[in-house]
């Protein structure tokens, strides 16, 4: 090996590295970095005999502790369904009118209820169950699908054209778009919609469409519009509407009938859960 | 002008920098006087005896006995409430004093008895000075305890002196040794006899040692030890001088008639050495005999005056008493006076005292209005609370038939110790209905169970017709009656006349 170059200005030893006439200085490294470099090998080697570390073809070295995220997520589940546990097994031992009438039961229920709204149900029907255009408001007494413990109970495990077995199911035809009806004919039967709300309407437009109602839509909404729960078809004439009351708003819902959809979470919730809601919706909702 | 850096060459002896840490550039200043850092000068308080000694003692014994017993004590509570006379129960999250149980929400009455304290402090200090610190504080109370337990190893203060200037030796390991295991042993009990206030105390005592105590009790317990042991065993009057604020706070207190260990220079001085049987026309009583500096404590001469390190605790009053016994002068050449008598008599004229003063009587007042008011809170104060949360989202919901339902949440507590029945009362609203889960809806009182020491969530609905409502925001308010109390808290009703359908 030759003899190291030493560089002028500071009298330490170059590397031999030049880059464009910069020559790099073979200052030792800092001492507590060089510990703490040192002190971090030390660490890996007590780590790689204790956490799983080196990959392998078949699987991992699994380490003399045994640590897996995946069995901690497995026990911290499990201890979560054992805390809950008393109270789960007496919600779903209970009907749903025993659970609200005990005030113990009830308030435990509300609690789980109003946590698991929270997060799955505020999506669409607001955090207060409120609703919005197009998602039905959970807090008065108007209900497409019943309002009872069981009616909402049975809603939240089948959910609304949700697809799964023996969901509940309606379908507002769109008159409009598959040629159904003409236009003259919807507008007509906008202002007939629009005359059983109790609002002011063109009355000839009304008497025009009075026959295509009976035709079309009676048969779910009934011959005086009120609806038909059985169906879940809403009523008409109570000045709540889900997709908004403008004329306009009516007018398309005919045109181009809108469907929403509720997922069934009879599969996504224990029956405990599911209890505890809808007492939850029950109670926000005056209790019909 | 360019300036090259010459690292080719050794610097000479005195050129340039050695690397020196922070800490012993500041050491080395502090030793130079003037510094930035006063290294502690080692204090040996020499062992003393006398009244206030004596009585230092007894406090004490009474002081560390409160501390330790207090938790042990029993109180019979109903139910599965807790059976420790003082708890502090953060689980629970309850306040156990004998018969006083107070909520979280009563933190108000912890906030008072720390005012009742402090002003209780400022009169005793304006009126005896620093009593406080001399006898009850428990940085003085343990630091006594500590120099009690190293004189028991190292002996009196040349003893010690001596040992700490002595090389190190069996005889010096096993002494210094002993003493840092004794502290060691005094600090974990002071830390373990704290964790008993907020944990059932036998209970506690059998899961700490077997490892099933909840982790805040390990930690606190570890906590305590270290500053009981660094605080009363290395730091000691440091912690009174640097880091406690009293000291400085306290000349806000004191003026010239409150009471201090002084030293009657008027009487002493001229001091001076004085043989036996020598006239002491002409000169002071102090024959500068230094016994009550090397009492003292907090390593100062009481002879230069009031100061801040005095903690008054008259340890060279007793100090000075032996000494002018022996040499037949009248006790009290230190003793506790006021600045204005010391002042009188240096004039040659009677001494006065004055107890009333005007900042005694201010804070005397203050202290019996805050103790009255916090009494009067203790004895009133109901066993039944009462919280109206409205909801506000929605804000109201119409019904299909035009009415108007608002929703409430209300937290009916029952601070006492037997189930309560609730009586829910409406008012504001004309025609309005309540509705609570699970029972029908009434136009009048709703009626619930709360069981003892618990908080009771009512969901309220209250309806009312379109009509009946006059105004967009209608001032509501619901009562509670029960246990004979009734609670009263306002609210109000929204109409929707703002948001018309």
């Amino acid at each position: 090996m030759s003899k190291p170059e030493v560089d002028d200005v500071t009298g330490i030893d170059t590397t031999g590295h030049e880059w464009d006439g910069i020559k790099e200085l073979d200052n030792p490294l800092p001492r507590w970095w060089l510990y703490i470099f040192y002190a971090s090998i030390a660490f890996s080697i007590v780590y790689w005999v204790l956490m799983p570390a080196w990959p392998g073809l078949t699987g991992h070295t699994p380490g003399i502790r045994g640590h897996s995220d995946r069995a901690n997520v497995a026990a911290d589940l499990q201890a979560l369904q054992t805390l809950r546990g008393e109270g789960a097994a007496k919600l779903a031992g209970a009907s749903l009118e025993q659970i609200e009438a005990d005030p113990e039961l009830q308030q435990y229920a509300m609690s789980v209820g109003q946590s698991v709204f929270g997060d799955n149900c505020a999506t669409c029907h607001g955090a207060g169950g409120g609703g919005a255009k197009g998602y039905p408001n959970l807090r008065d007494d108007i209900w497409l699908w019943g309002g009872t413990l069981a009616d909402i109970e049975h809603t939240l495990q089948v959910g609304i054209r949700s697809g799964a077995e023996g969901a509940r199911f309606s379908q507002m035809p769109s008159f409009g778009r598959d040629g159904l009806l003409q236009t003259a004919e919807i507008r007509d039967l906008t202002e007939f919609v629009v005359a059983l709300s109790g609002r002011e309407a063109d009355l000839d437009a009304v008497k025009r469409a009075a026959p295509i109602f009976v035709a079309q839509c009676a048969s779910c909404h009934g011959v005086e519009g009120k609806g038909d729960q059985a169906q879940g078809a809403p009523n008409l004439t109570d000045g709540e509407w889900l997709y908004g009351d403008s004329r306009e708003d009516i007018r398309r819902q005919i045109w181009g009938g809108r469907n929403g959809v509720m997922p069934a979470w009879a599969g996504r919730f224990d029956e405990a859960t599911i209890k505890a809601l809808a007492v939850y919706v029950h109670a926000n909702a005056g209790g019909e | 002008m360019t300036v090259v850096i010459d690292r080719t060459k050794t610097p000479a002896p005195g050129e340039g920098h050695a690397p020196r840490s922070a800490a012993a550039q500041a050491r080395a200043k502090g030793d130079a006087g003037g510094g930035l850092y006063k290294r502690r000068t080692p204090i040996y308080p020499k062992k003393v005896d006398g009244p206030w000694r004596r009585l230092k003692w007894a406090l004490l014994i009474l002081t560390l006995a409160v501390y330790y017993v207090t938790p042990w004590i029993r109180w019979d509570r109903p139910g599965d409430l807790p059976d420790q006379a003082v708890l502090v129960d953060f689980t629970g999250r309850r306040f156990y004093f004998f018969f006083i149980q107070l909520w979280p929400q009563e933190v108000y009455f912890i906030t008072g008895l720390l005012v009742i304290a402090a002003l209780a402090l400022f009169l005793v200090t304006a009126l005896f000075g620093r009593l406080w610190c001399g006898y009850a504080c428990p940085q003085t109370v343990w630091t006594d305890l500590y120099i009690y337990i190293e004189r028991l190893f190292e002996g009196d203060r040349n003893a010690r002196m001596k040992l700490d200037a002595s090389p190190w030796s069996f005889d010096k390991v096993w002494r210094k040794g002993g003493k840092h295991a004794v502290w060691l042993g005094v600090a974990f009990g002071t830390g373990g006899a704290w964790i008993f206030y907020f944990h059932d105390a036998p209970n506690l005592i059998r899961t700490f040692w077997v490892g099933q105590a909840p982790m805040t009790a390990y930690v606190s317990c570890a906590i305590l030890t270290f500053t009981t042991y660094a605080l009363a065993g290395t730091m000691r009057e440091q912690v009174c001088t640097y880091m406690c604020p009293w000291p400085r706070i306290q000349g806000a207190m004191l003026d010239q008639h409150s009471l201090q260990v002084t030293y009657r220079f008027d009487r002493g001085e001229p001091r001076g050495p004085h043989k036996k049987g020598a006239s002491w026309e002409g000169r002071g009583d102090c024959i500068d005999c230094n016994a009550c500096v090397v009492v003292c404590p907090m390593g100062i001469d009481i002879r230069n005056g009031p100061q801040l390190e005095c903690i008054n605790c008259g340890l060279c009053i007793d100090a000075c008493d032996e000494i002018m016994a022996k040499i037949e002068r009248p006790k009290g050449l230190i003793a506790y006076d006021t600045d204005a008598a010391v002042a009188c008599r240096s004039k040659g004229e009677k001494a006065t005292y004055k107890l009333v003063r005007p900042r005694t009587i201010y804070y005397a007042v203050a202290l019996v209005v805050v103790s009255v008011i916090m009494l009067w809170g203790l004895t009133t104060r109901s066993a039944i609370d009462l919280h109206v949360l409205r909801d506000r989202n929605p804000t109201f919901v119409r019904l299909q038939d035009g009415d108007i339902r608002n929703s409430y949440t209300l937290k009916v507590a029952n601070r006492g110790f037997e189930p309560m029945q609730a009586s829910i009362g409406f008012s504001g609203v004309p025609q309005a209905s309540l509705k609570t889960p699970g029972a029908d809806a009434t136009s009048g009182d709703l009626t619930v169970t709360v069981e003892p020491n618990q908080i009771r969530a009512v969901r309220v609905l209250v309806t009312a017709p379109a009509a009946a409502l006059t105004d967009t925001n209608m001032a509501a308010a619901f009562t509670v009656d029960a246990a004979g109390e009734r609670r009263r808290v306002e609210t109000t009703f929204l109409s929707g006349a703002a948001n018309e359908r």
